[in-house]
């Protein structure tokens, strides 16, 4: 599952700090509330000539543009401008790691029309411009994160200073969220930074460091984080930065600083270019295709981007703030959008421990396996400071392992979001072994060794021998049941299932099973691991595949069905990518491993039955037979060759294929049909999950399908998918597929349910 | 007398130990008269100084030790090449050691362990930095290609080596500007920790100017005694400091910053500079000072290292080392006659002082009840410091040594303070910190048997090995 979405990716990265979850107060309430009390979010003080603007939202740990802080702004911008004494004016946050977060969704969301959207950007440009066009000079002095509205602010002003604080980052991520930078973003950015990079920053929503902004011109200056002093750490660097950003404000004023900043030949060089017509169509034309080529055309977000760019640079400000306010109002109102925000909610919340604070925290963590899974949990673990026991049985595996961490670490070398000092510190934390020294101190061991029901209670008796008391026993296994893992246990009560994802560095994903007899405590204490790790987290009940695992089998059973009835791999994949999914089927199914996919296949045929039927598990058997184990064999539906990019069909499966060929059912084989059959069993499944109580809430069923199996983000993940699709017209064409395939194809009870009655929804 | 009056830092079973004298070479700016020398000429002229000054009979020297921060690969062992040059015995067994800028102070301690462990009886001590000649290493790739080329045996492998070298092979590697754990060049953190401290441009060009006109002075009135004159080959005798400027605020302020811009407020003119110059001191057990008819100048009584976070604490040391010395020997502040810091940057200095007066600090940071307490300035570096005399990385802790052994006799004092910071500009880890308690008496008085470092087995069987190792290095260096 390795490629999972790049857009997952960048979406998950920087999401948490992104945007708050704010009841929406309407704005009319605060309208009134404003002007009868003092102000709350936004202060001012004047030291000499500057006047300094502080932000800071009494509510919450971030800044966000809400309602109430605009209104606050506004009334502070009036006294500042008005004030003859005031020539310069300096905006700064007070809170420690963040300048302005964005803007407030629910505000947004609670908009209800495009229209309404459409004015809030157009006020929200008005703001900035007159910002922009203060006659007085406002620097921004930018510490932690400074996104969306909040860096739109921040561009509008005349000159950006930035802490070197790793919490400071800036960025646009308005399009993760289906949307666009819509206060002047799409307007300013490409005059600041240059149309490539204004794309690039708009287009993949990117958080950008302030060393890497000062370099792309996107701030003027940077200040340095400070260590403790007189006073705490934090609270002293926020002051440094104000002391720099007044002097540079006074400095501007007295045109001391010069306003204009000396450009590099190579900016020079990009700007005389860019100022060739057939040069920017060029361009647009790139990034276009680009975009279509990654999208699908499923997210219309990027196009809108797009356009408001090429509006403004084309047809001049007017056509282009216009065209990003009735663009950003449209783009609001679209599904995508809602799915993309509901998933942003969604990880929000799985990114917090709803079993409370464990009793002890997990400071020695080991892993039993050092293969692809264990070495990937052990680099995960032990860049977060817990000590780390790494535990194969061979010393070459160990030492594949062990190279694979230092590979993970040093590629964050590479790329200069750690020093090669920090890695070899990190690394310090890391033991390599091949017996259970020091598993007396582990409080908590995860198993990663081959999925084999004897093999995994082996593991666990020889464990339990050596462990504390108080040690959890997690379980690493995609398939099999915790229960009966635990049976093997003196103390079912601290075993627990903890399903990684591979490449475990990479996805977000953690699946957490709980049996019935696992204590909350040990629950508590797997999730506060998780969310060390930097995962989203659904706990889910115990049963065979749990949640995500038993959602794809069948998908997978129809997808090889699919190549039985003769569709190519290469098309089967172009069918799942189409519909939105990050990797298509047939890749997925080799990245997962032929031989993993044949066991669960084989696992799941027999706890479910007939229902999970539709391809024949033999044909997945004859490939492991062969050899064709996936991308880690070399071979699997595709060829792969180390080096090469392009990946050819593998010319040996077409007879395999061949002898387990099916005809294809002409009424239910269309493209689209083919597409529906592959979506609508995982959705089945998925929402069966949620009736038999394997889900706890549809939210996590969401989160897990598209983080973990890449269910399209931009529809959101089954539920939601169900929601805005409309679960009549997903029973009405499993109906149509049962009709020729059968039981595999019957719709669950509450599918039928909300099909019946369309005021049933899964999300409000 | 003075002496049953006052307290007395002897410790019951273990020797006391002394510094007999010191000297020094003049210490200048880089790049100027020491030029075309090497690092163990300057080393060989300051042993050589010191042989001349104390008369010490070269045959009962047990053993010589000295520092040094960017070593020239070919004298690796520079106190060994520089004790043979200045004519020390071929049978005086000499070790170099190396710890950032108190690299001289880790000689002095080294030789005060080695004489409470009963290994030796005199030892001399010192430091040499040499600025005006650093080792500029060819890239790592080329280097690997000319250490494969050493090892080709037909010319068809060697050909083929020399056919892979690119332009890229040709860039050279000039010794690291930033600290290796941090990747922070020391005048950057300089400057952050005035910031942190809240020291302005002005504090700093305030004491960069009162160390230049200190220095100034005591040049002038003849206090920097511990000057020998150096005789550079085919050039004039030197005999006085060359980095001692004393100009106006006005002129420091004119200077841009040196590390962070636009808005920092280190400058060249608030730092120190790079400097070439070598120091060196007799220390020896007092029975064997006194047997020899020396007069010692001051006892060596205690000694503490710490070490700090290097990234936000990396110049801090001496506010976290001085109390902890003091309290170690049972004295307080105020017992302190004479001060002798090391002055890496004004900002550090002012930084320093800053925290020491600090509660805040103290609490946070030090997990102390209240704060330290600062040094009243008239007993602070009264004869300029690193910022005005100069700072040879290696050389500088041996001149605060005997700087504080001539005050105390010249301002008629008992006790004295050392403090560095193992900081000061270019190249290294400098994340320890040296505090350094020197007693002088004015009247020579016998005192008790004393401390200092309480050598276990394990420790004794080490310097044993250690001494062994000597030797053998010895025969080893014949063979060069």
């Amino acid at each position: 599952m390795a490629a999972v979405g790049s857009l997952l990716g960048v979406l998950s990265r920087s999401a948490t700090r992104r945007y708050t979850l704010r009841s929406g107060l309407s704005p009319r309430t605060f309208a009134v509330a404003s002007s009868m009390l003092a102000r709350t979010h936004v202060s001012y003080e004047i030291k000499d000539d500057v006047a300094i603007i502080r932000i800071n939202d009494p509510n919450s740990k971030v800044n966000t543009l809400s309602v109430q802080l605009q209104q606050e702004m506004t009334e502070v911008m009036n006294e500042v401008l008005g004030n003859e004494a005031v020539k310069s004016a300096v905006l700064i946050s007070s809170k420690p790691g963040c300048f302005i977060a964005g803007a407030d969704i629910n505000m947004i969301q609670a908009c209800g029309t495009a229209e309404k959207v459409s004015s809030l950007s157009s006020e929200g440009q008005k703001m900035f411009e007159r910002v922009e066009k203060s006659p007085i000079p406002i620097v921004a002095a930018i510490n932690g994160s400074c996104l969306g509205g909040g860096l739109e602010f921040a561009i509008a002003c005349r000159y950006r200073i930035a802490t070197k604080n790793k919490k400071t980052v800036l960025g646009t991520p308005e399009v993760m969220l289906g949307l666009l930078p819509g206060a002047g973003g799409t307007q300013r950015l490409p005059k600041m930074v240059g149309l490539p990079s204004a794309f690039d920053m708009m287009l993949t929503g990117r958080n950008i460091r302030a060393d890497k902004a000062k370099k792309m011109g996107l701030v003027d200056q940077l200040v340095d984080t400070l260590g403790p002093g007189l006073k705490g750490p934090e609270e002293r660097t926020i002051e440094y930065l104000e002391e720099v950003a007044v002097g540079v404000a006074r400095g501007l004023a007295d045109k001391k600083v010069p306003m204009t900043k000396t450009k590099s030949t190579m900016e020079k060089i990009q700007e005389y270019v860019m100022g060739f017509e057939f040069v920017r169509n060029q361009v647009y034309k790139t990034v276009n295709n680009k975009v279509m080529k990654q999208t699908k055309g499923l997210y219309p977000a990027p196009m809108k981007i797009i356009e408001c760019v090429k509006a403004g640079i084309e047809q001049g400000p007017d056509a282009g703030y216009l065209a990003e306010s009735q663009n950003f109002g449209k783009l609001a109102m679209t599904s995508e959008s809602r799915a993309l925000i509901g998933l942003y909610h969604g990880q929000v919340a799985c990114k917090k421990n709803r079993f409370g604070v464990p009793d002890r925290e997990v400071k020695t963590l080991a892993i039993l396996g050092a293969g692809l899974m264990g070495a990937g949990i052990a680099q995960v673990t032990v860049d977060k400071g817990v000590n780390t026991i790494l535990k194969d049985t061979t010393v070459e595996g160990l030492s594949r392992g062990q190279q694979q961490v230092y590979k993970g670490l040093n590629d964050r070398v590479k790329k200069r979001s750690l020093t090669s000092f920090e890695r070899d510190s990190i690394l310090s934390k890391l033991t390599g072994q091949l017996d259970y020294g020091g598993f007396e101190k582990a409080d908590m061991v995860v198993e990663a060794v081959f999925e084999d029901l004897n093999i995994k209670h082996a593991v666990l008796k020889e464990v339990e021998a050596v462990i504390p008391p108080h040690c959890i026993f997690a379980t690493n296994t995609s398939a099999l049941p915790i229960k009966d893992i635990a049976a093997a246990s003196k103390r079912p009560d601290k075993v627990i299932g903890m399903h990684y994802f591979s490449p475990v560095d990479k996805m977000q994903l953690l699946e957490i099973i709980t049996t019935d007899k696992t204590s909350r405590d040990t629950t508590a204490s797997a999730v506060a691991v998780g969310l060390k790790q930097g995962k989203v987290i659904i706990v889910v009940g115990d049963g065979p595949g749990f949640y995500t695992t038993r959602c794809l089998a069948p998908m997978l059973a129809e997808a090889v069905r699919v190549l039985q009835e003769g569709v190519d791999p290469k098309k089967l994949d172009t069918l799942t990518t189409g519909f939105g999914f990050p990797v298509g089927a047939a890749t997925l199914a080799d990245e997962v491993g032929i031989d993993v996919a044949a066991h669960v296949a084989e696992d799941l045929g027999k706890a479910f039955g007939s229902r999970f039927g539709g391809g024949n598990v033999e044909l997945l058997k004859t490939m492991v037979e062969k050899g064709f184990k996936g991308r880690k064999s070399g071979k699997g539906c595709y060829i792969y060759q180390p080096g090469l990019k392009r990946k050819d069909i593998n010319p040996e499966i077409e007879e395999i294929l061949e002898r387990f060929k099916m005809t294809p059912h002409p009424t239910v084989s269309s493209d689209s049909d083919v597409q529906y059959r592959l979506v609508t069993r995982f959705v089945n499944e998925a929402v069966l999950c949620l009736q038999e109580g394997i889900l706890n809430n549809p939210v996590e069923g969401d989160i897990g399908a598209v983080f973990g199996l890449g269910f399209p983000p931009c529809l959101g993940g089954p539920f939601r998918y169900v929601d805005s699709f409309g679960a009549d017209k997903i029973v009405e064409k499993m109906r149509r597929f049962e009709d020729v395939y059968g039981n595999q194809f019957t719709p669950c009870q509450l599918l039928l349910d909300h099909a019946k009655d369309p005021s049933k929804r899964f999300h409000k | 007398t003075i002496y049953f009056l006052s307290k007395t830092l002897a410790k019951p079973n273990v020797k006391n130990i002394v510094l007999v004298d010191g000297v020094r070479t003049p210490f200048l700016l880089s790049g100027t008269s020491y030029s075309d020398l090497m690092p163990h000429d300057l080393g060989r002229g300051a042993l050589q100084g010191l042989l001349n000054r104390t008369g010490v009979p070269k045959e009962i020297v047990d053993h010589i030790i000295y520092g040094i921060v960017i070593q020239e690969v070919k004298t690796s062992n520079v106190a060994r090449e520089a004790a043979l040059g200045a004519g020390f015995s071929d049978k005086t067994p000499a070790h170099t050691v190396t710890m950032a800028c108190i690299s001289s102070n880790q000689a002095m301690t080294s030789a005060v362990g080695l004489i409470a462990a009963g290994q030796c009886d005199v030892v001399v001590a010192g430091g040499v930095e040499f600025m005006s000649d650093v080792p500029i290493r060819h890239s790592r790739k080329m280097r690997k290609t000319m250490l494969s080329l050493n090892k080709a045996k037909t010319l068809g492998q060697r050909l083929s080596l020399l056919g892979s070298i690119r332009m890229g092979h040709l860039m050279p590697e000039l010794p690291a500007v930033a600290e290796f754990s941090t990747a922070e060049s020391m005048g950057h953190s300089a400057d952050r920790l005035a910031a942190a401290f809240g020291v302005t441009r002005v504090e700093q060009d305030e004491y960069a100017l009162r160390s230049h006109r200190l220095a100034k002075k005591a040049q002038d009135e003849g206090l920097l005694s511990d000057i020998i004159s150096f005789q550079v080959p085919g050039k004039n005798i030197i005999s006085a400091d060359n980095g001692i400027r004393p100009t106006s605020m006005e002129q420091m302020g004119k200077l841009k910053p040196a590390f962070v811009k636009p808005h920092g407020t280190v400058t060249a003119a608030n730092s120190s500079f790079l400097t070439d110059g070598a120091s060196a001191v007799l220390i020896m057990s007092e029975e064997k000072a006194l047997a020899l008819g020396y007069k010692p100048k001051a006892y060596l009584r205690d000694f503490v290292y710490v070490s700090q976070d290097p990234k936000d604490q990396l110049l801090l040391g001496p506010t976290y080392a001085t109390p902890k010395v003091l309290e170690k020997s049972g004295l307080t502040m105020e017992d302190i006659d004479v001060f002798e810091f090391h002055e890496a940057f004004a900002g550090q200095i002012v930084a320093n002082l800053k925290a020491m007066d600090s509660d805040w600090f103290a609490q946070n940071c030090m997990g102390r009840k209240s704060k330290v307490g600062v040094p009243p300035m008239e007993k602070f570096n009264t004869w300029g410091g690193s910022l005005s005399l100069g700072h040879p990385f290696a050389a500088t802790g041996c001149r605060l040594v005997t700087t504080v052994a001539h005050r105390l006799q010249k301002e008629g004092g008992q006790y004295g303070v050392v403090a560095a910071c193992a900081a000061g500009g270019q190249v290294f880890l400098p994340k320890y910190t040296y505090a350094q308690l020197a007693r002088a008496d004015t009247e020579y008085s016998r005192g008790a048997t004393v401390q200092v470092f309480l050598v276990h087995s394990f420790g004794l069987f080490s310097v044993h090995v250690l001494c062994m190792k000597m030797t053998m290095c010895k025969s080893v260096q014949k063979h060069f």
